[in-house]
């Protein structure tokens, strides 16, 4: 009945220790200790290649309840259906208590077997309140996981972490992009994504707009973009510290500069900042959840939407420049969206893709695709009365 | 601000939270409030609350003139469950909110009928791209026959415009669909039934949310019924957040509440539930409460967020974005609360209390009450509500064996009050988790839960007797949410070793914020849980000089929403005196629980083992457990005998009251006259003393087994049946034999003592005679023919019974008045159902008076209370009509669901407003009522009676067993036509049953004409007609 359980630890870069038991891959891992408040969704998350390079806890304490469908379901557009990217991106999972007996009519294995399967770590039995708490206090940090023999020798994984580089020192966009062009979707008006990272909730929205996608590396150039003859380009969501993309933003500037209809989307939206000459910043503890208040600040309206992001723009570094604010932050007043006051070009920090979270902001790709098919910015009421 | 009335099945206590979250938001802004509702033992009919309190009816008529003298700006309908509403929706067609220009605050009357009207809404839910289940709306039983055609059985039958689903129910065949129809016809507002495909088997989930005018819009919680769409959301067993929904159903059905709401214009807070496919994204939209509901108050604890509160706010005119987060102090409250535990909503059901009743559950409501557990896996979580629900047992599994297996799978395809036990006994007794989820129509990842909990039991019993368990058993059955009770029990140790060697060995339970978003942003409430499944505790404890005040727990037949205005008037009074206040209570349904209340709120388990994990925690000066009714009360010596201070009466001087024997002696050795009584352990000593008494006698099992109670004994054959049938006699449990003082006035006080002198708040007559429960009688402050020297006979008798109890706090007696003879029946050392009723009737505040007396000083005034000139006359409310099969009949077992009372400067004006408050009509010159003459009346001894209905223009027809037995069909299509306007059955008491006379009283309870049992009554609504 006491069935033998694999002790695991997670070791924070401050020194304290969680311990827990262990399920996914017995594996150590080393990562950005980040937290997540969705109660859903864990599907998404993990394979939101934004998480690359972190460990991801979640809050809600029983995780892996409907389990994990195939790959192979897909949609309508041919993605997978249940997922945001083809692999796990999370560098290790924290939860209170991962599910062995799952119940959905799509689920094929369990949340371990899958972690497994994909040589993932991760440590349940973890009072993930409390380490939410140290990361709310002290900011996120580095940690590493470990589980079986590995957990007992403590000297070595303080070595392994301590000798790991930074969170935000690797390219860890490089990691989660595409070495060349990929084509979804028939003939049709084409939109490119500078792939940074994309999550399929992107590419799916664009597709069902009508929009041909174009998804080229991150690093393209704006020749190499420009030759895919875009109706609009979207600078999307992906890992790590929007500082190492300086070449993204100077390629995004020229678009900007080009009056190349562009959308940007989370450290999409960094990127669009720091092509205008604004800064960005690191949170202490990222915003990543379902439930963030943004406030549309043209209309004072309201949404909830869902988020997953460690740097925001700097506001008072966007002086000066063209862009001005869209959204705001209800909760701590961080900049949530930009458009550019005379250019074709608008950006949010959230996602309006959702998956997970909620569809509130989805007519964010509506008023891009307005914007692609005008080929010039909207502003003020057109803003406002795009269908959403 | 409309309030819900009396308490009944469908609209309970939650109605005084939501009322009282709107009063405050109301004040806080500056706006002069003006309250109707009758419930007098709220807590929003405080003086704090509101400045204008209406004691009257929920009624167009009565509304109109609170309208007509208090010209209000504004009406809010939404936070007094449907009675509101309904009253709304009436006010707004009688034309009266137009004449006196009041603006409907809140969802607006469209979108209110837009939610009600169930053709209106299956019309705009598709409008909106919003699925609906098949269904064709009805105005006579030929037309539903129709719509069944079409859909097939089985369909479900819908009523409009009711609460609880009142009325409705499955029909599997024609016989069922006839009987439900016309039941559903006639409690329907609008005469209007829904015949509906029925979704069994489908997933029920609910989401609550909050939008304003500006269409901001927000998700509060949403909820996951376990049951599925089989049982009625109020009697299922609720998980919030839901369990077993992806991203994508939940957003599917998230986005889809969110236009639902849009398009029916919701401003504030609505209620939505869908059914949604097991094997699909397939889902339907079944119902919209456009109002604050029982789910809304399980979402505002569940969650932490102050929906009623907000939604108030909303009403005014704000926008969520200008709100804060009244949590965190710091963000805004347009978010979505994000849970980092769950919590389990269980029902307290009392079928077992009512004669006839079917213990079946399904589509309509039931449960009287409910109980939230928190906890961090959802064994632990289970296990607790199903603690706090049920006090007797220990867990979801019952001790003893389990039944076979055929009788335990049985009862999970026809799920009774009992299904949360049912489903770990299936286990238990092989069933295997694939049929258990199969039969009951439970998702199979609560049946694995199940199975966890069910195997670590079985572990638990195989364990060598008297056998410390180890470190990681008792973590893990900790985790698993066993009590030490139940471990002491498995393991043959008792409760109290398992808590030592739990404790020495560092299994303790750590405390944990409920602080709406996860600990994302810091916070500054103190809404906690306790839990064995985390490791570090959040909340140190404070430094101040404290005191713990338990609830009631859940709501039940006997124990309800007095027993919150007692937590919470004492929780204040306490507080007055300079003390932090630590409430401890697991009912959702309450203001005590709201987090803005006390000091400190543990939502948490009223055990012994709870109970001393937070004294041990909090320190504090003592427990108060004299206002949360005879659950807290009931604890008070397993506290004291393991060193908790109780504060106010001692545990002793509880138990001396409380014990037949002990008191029976006090009172000789005061001289105080009490009814003749013993205690038999033979059949033969029971009847020597009852021929020497007299018959009738009241006769009550000293061991109380389910469902056995006191009952009224007429004559030897009824006493030889009870005895030896029933089987109540033995040498291990006597049977307590009493006299029964027929025809003698019942009279009771409530006081407050501090030992040494005593203040009688009122004394209050029941207008019954002796023999009708406390809790069922109708009563008069002040008391309307009990002479002079009977009433210093009753002051003296207190003061002494207080004095000789050493009584520290409030207290309640009972006696018999006959002439000027009294007699004592019973003490209560504790604050009563009437003690809200007596304070507000008298305008005084006794639990204020009180307080300082239990923490050791003396009353604030030494005075009795004087008699008020006005009369306050409380009525019960039944909630016969939600009870299968029960027989509306009344006893000395209490069988009330609530009460209301009202004011009048004469008797018969105060009694005419409560019998209408409690949804009782006045006959009137004209109308018709039907006299059952039960075979031992004699056509004489009514007469009188008859004849002076008949000298008020209301014929009514005598009619005996042998008459009714060839008039039935035509006694029933009378009562059927609306024709019959009450039926007189004085049958209290009494232990004849005839199935014939059973027959006409349930058709009228299922057709709402109101069934007397008493002469009393009858003679009072006679006092109503008038002269």
């Amino acid at each position: 009945m006491l069935t033998p359980k694999r002790d695991a630890l997670l070791l924070l870069e401050d020194g304290s220790m969680f311990f827990g038991e262990g399920f996914g891959e017995e594996a150590d891992s080393v990562g950005e200790v980040v937290f997540n408040t969705g109660m859903v969704g864990y599907l998404e998350s993990m394979t939101d290649p934004s998480y690359a390079g972190q460990i991801l806890t979640f809050t809600y304490p029983l995780i892996g309840n409907y389990g994990v469908p195939p790959y192979s379901a897909r949609d309508g557009f041919g993605l997978p259906r249940f997922f945001e990217s083809d692999s796990i991106k999370v560098k290790g999972v924290v939860v209170q208590e991962s599910c062995d007996a799952p119940s959905h009519w799509a689920s094929k294995r369990t949340l371990s077997k899958w972690m497994e399967s994909e040589g993932v770590p991760g440590i349940q039995g973890v009072d993930t309140r409390t380490l939410v708490t140290r990361l709310r206090e002290a900011g996120v940090m580095m940690g590493i996981i470990a589980s079986g023999r590995d957990a007992k020798d403590r000297a070595r994984l303080h070595e392994l972490l301590t000798k790991a580089s930074s969170y935000s020192s690797q390219n860890l966009a490089s990691m989660v992009s595409v070495p060349g062009p990929v084509v979804h979707g028939g003939p049709g008006p084409r939109v490119v994504i500078l792939d940074c990272g994309t999550k399929y909730g992107i590419v799916r929205n664009l597709l069902r707009l009508g929009f041909q996608v174009v998804r080229l590396p991150y690093d393209s150039s704006y020749s190499a973009v420009m030759k895919q003859d875009p109706a609009g380009v979207v600078v999307c969501n992906g890992p790590g510290d929007p500082q190492l993309l300086r070449n993204t933003a100077k390629c995004v500037g020229s678009l900007i500069e080009g009056e190349v209809p562009v959308l940007g989307i989370c450290l999409g939206e960094q990127v669009i900042g720091m092509s205008q000459g604004a800064e960005t910043f690191k949170l202490k503890y990222g915003h990543r959840g379902q439930n963030k208040p943004c406030v549309d600040l043209t209309t004072g309206r309201g949404y909830v939407t869902s988020q997953n992001h460690g740097y925001a723009i700097a506001e008072k570094t966007m002086k000066g420049t063209e862009l001005r604010q869209w959204f705001v932050n209800a909760d701590d007043g961080t900049i949530e969206g930009v458009f550019h006051a005379s250019r074709p070009c608008m950006a949010v920090q959230f996602h309006p893709e959702a998956t997970p979270g909620p569809y509130d902001t989805i007519f964010v790709f509506e008023r891009f695709a307005e914007m692609a098919r005008r080929g010039k910015p909207l502003r003020g009421e057109e803003i406002r009365s795009v269908k959403t | 601000m409309i309030g819900s009335g009396a308490i009944k099945i469908g609209e309970a206590g939650e109605f005084d939270y939501s009322g009282s979250q709107c009063l405050k938001a109301l004040k806080e802004e500056g706006v002069d409030s003006v309250l109707v509702n009758p419930n007098i033992a709220t807590i929003q009919t405080s003086s704090q609350f509101s400045d204008h309190i209406h004691f009257v009816p929920v009624t167009v008529e009565s509304v109109t003139k609170v309208i007509e003298k208090e010209r209000p700006d504004g009406i809010l309908l939404g936070f007094g469950g449907q009675t509101a509403l309904n009253c709304g929706i009436g006010l707004s067609e009688a034309g009266v909110l137009d004449r006196y220009g009041v603006k409907v605050l809140g969802t607006p009357i469209r979108g209110i009928q837009l939610t009600e009207d169930r053709d209106l809404f299956k019309k705009t839910m598709i409008g909106c791209d919003v699925p609906v289940p098949r269904s064709v709306a009805a105005y006579s039983y030929d037309e539903a026959k129709k719509a069944t055609d079409e859909l097939g059985f089985p369909v479900i039958i819908r009523v409009a415009y009711t609460l609880g689903g009142k009325g409705g129910g499955v029909a599997r065949n024609l016989q069922e669909l006839s009987q439900i129809v016309e039941r559903g016809l006639n409690s329907s507002l609008a005469h209007q039934v829904l015949v509906e495909e029925y979704l069994g088997g489908w997933k029920q989930i609910e989401y609550e949310i909050m939008r304003d005018w500006g269409d901001n819009s927000v998700i509060i919680c949403n909820m996951e019924n376990m049951l599925g769409m089989r049982v009625h959301t109020g009697d299922n067993i609720v998980v919030a957040p839901s369990q077993t929904l992806t991203n994508a159903e939940y957003h599917l059905l998230r986005t889809a509440a969110l236009r639902a709401a849009k398009t029916c214009g919701i401003v504030g807070e609505c209620n939505i539930q869908f059914a949604l496919h097991p094997g699909s994204e397939t889902y339907a939209a079944i119902e919209i409460n456009a109002r604050l509901s029982r789910s809304s108050a399980l979402a505002s604890k569940a969650t932490g967020y102050p929906l009623a509160y907000v939604a108030a706010k909303l009403a005014l005119g704000y926008h969520l974005t200008e709100l804060k987060n009244r949590v965190s102090g710091t963000t805004t409250a347009l978010f979505e609360p994000s849970l980092d535990y769950l919590v389990v909503k269980m029902p307290r059901w009392d079928t077992v209390k009512f004669d006839g009743a079917a213990r079946g559950i399904g589509t309509s409501m039931k449960s009287i009450g409910e109980v939230m557990a928190v906890g961090r896996g959802f064994e632990e979580a289970i296990q607790k509500a199903a603690r706090m629900a049920n006090p007797q047992q220990d867990g979801v599994v019952r001790a003893g064996r389990p039944r076979e297996l055929s009788a335990a799978i049985s009862s999970l395809e026809h799920p009774s009050d009992t299904i949360a036990f049912d489903l770990a006994e299936a286990l238990r007794a092989g069933a295997r988790e694939a049929d258990v989820a199969a039969k009951s129509e439970v998702d199979p990842w609560f049946v694995s839960k199940y199975k966890n909990v069910v195997d670590f039991h079985s572990f638990l019993e195989s364990q060598p007797p008297g056998a410390v368990p180890s470190k990681e058993t008792l973590a893990r059955a900790k985790k698993l949410g066993f009590s030490d009770r139940q471990i002491g029990d498995l393991l043959g140790m008792g409760e109290d070793r398992v808590r030592e060697a739990r404790v020495r060995l560092g299994v303790t339970p750590v405390t944990k914020v409920i602080d709406t978003l996860a600990a994302e942003w810091p916070s500054k409430t103190n809404y906690l849980y306790q839990t064995f499944d985390a490791a570090v505790d959040e909340a140190p404890p404070t430094s101040g000089k404290k005191v713990m005040v338990l609830g009631a727990g859940p709501y039940r037949i006997g124990s309800s929403v007095e027993f919150d205005w007692g937590t919470m008037n004492m929780a204040w009074a306490m507080k007055g005196l300079g003390y932090e206040v630590v409430v401890v209570n697991c009912n959702p349904e309450t203001v005590s629980t709201d987090f803005d209340m006390s000091d400190r709120l543990y939502f948490e388990e009223l055990t012994v083992e709870r109970l001393l994990a937070i004294y041990d925690k909090e320190k504090p000066e003592g427990i108060i457990l004299c206002v949360g009714g005879q659950t807290p009360n009931d604890l008070a010596e397993s506290l004291e005998k393991r060193g908790v201070r109780i504060l106010g009466t001692s545990s002793q001087s509880i138990e001396t009251a409380e014990d037949r024997t002990k008191f029976s002696a006090l009172l000789d050795r005061l001289g105080i006259p009490q009814p003749a009584w013993g205690s038999f352990r033979s059949p033969a000593e029971a009847a020597t003393f009852c021929s020497r008494v007299g018959y009738p006698v009241i006769v009550r099992p000293s061991h109380v087994l389910s469902g056995s109670a006191m009952r009224v004994i007429w004559d030897p054959s009824e006493l030889e049946v009870y005895i030896t049938k029933a089987a109540m006699v033995n040498p291990a449990f006597p049977v307590v034999v009493s006299e029964f003082v027929e025809g003698a006035r019942e009279v009771e006080v409530d006081a407050v003592s501090d030992g040494k002198n005593t203040v009688i708040g009122a004394i209050i007559e029941h207008v019954q005679d002796a023999g009708i429960h406390s809790g069922d009688a109708i009563m008069s402050i002040p008391t309307v023919s009990v002479g002079k020297a009977a009433k210093e006979k009753i002051r003296v008798y207190t003061r002494s019974i207080a004095r000789e109890l050493k009584a520290r706090g409030p207290l309640n007696i009972q006696f018999l008045v006959r002439g000027a003879s009294v007699y004592v029946i019973e003490c209560n050392l504790r604050a009563s159902r009437s003690l809200p009723y007596v304070c507000k009737a008298t305008g005084v505040n006794l639990v204020d008076l009180v307080a300082p007396a239990i923490e050791g000083g003396s009353l604030k005034r030494t005075t009795d209370v004087e008699e008020p000139k006005r009369f306050a006359v409380k009525a019960p409310m039944f909630s016969f009509l939600q009870m299968d099969g029960a027989d509306p009949k009344l006893g000395v077992e209490m069988r009330s669901t609530g009460e209301v009372a009202c004011f009048g400067d004469t008797f018969a004006e105060a009694l005419s407003q409560a019998f209408l408050a409690t949804g009782r009509r006045i006959p009137k010159k004209g109308d018709k009522g039907i006299m059952l003459l039960e075979p031992w009346q004699r056509s004489e001894g009514v007469k009188p009676l008859l004849s002076r209905f008949r000298v008020a223009g209301i014929e009514v027809q005598e009619l005996d067993e042998a008459a009714l037995g060839s008039r039935m069909a035509e006694v029933l299509r009378a009562i059927a036509s609306g024709k019959v306007s009450f039926v007189l059955s004085f049958n209290a008491n009494t232990n004849v049953d005839s199935e014939a006379f059973h027959t006409v009283r349930r058709k009228a309870v299922d057709l709402q004409v109101q069934v007397l049992s008493t002469k009393e009554e009858a003679e009072a609504l006679l006092l109503c007609v008038g002269p």
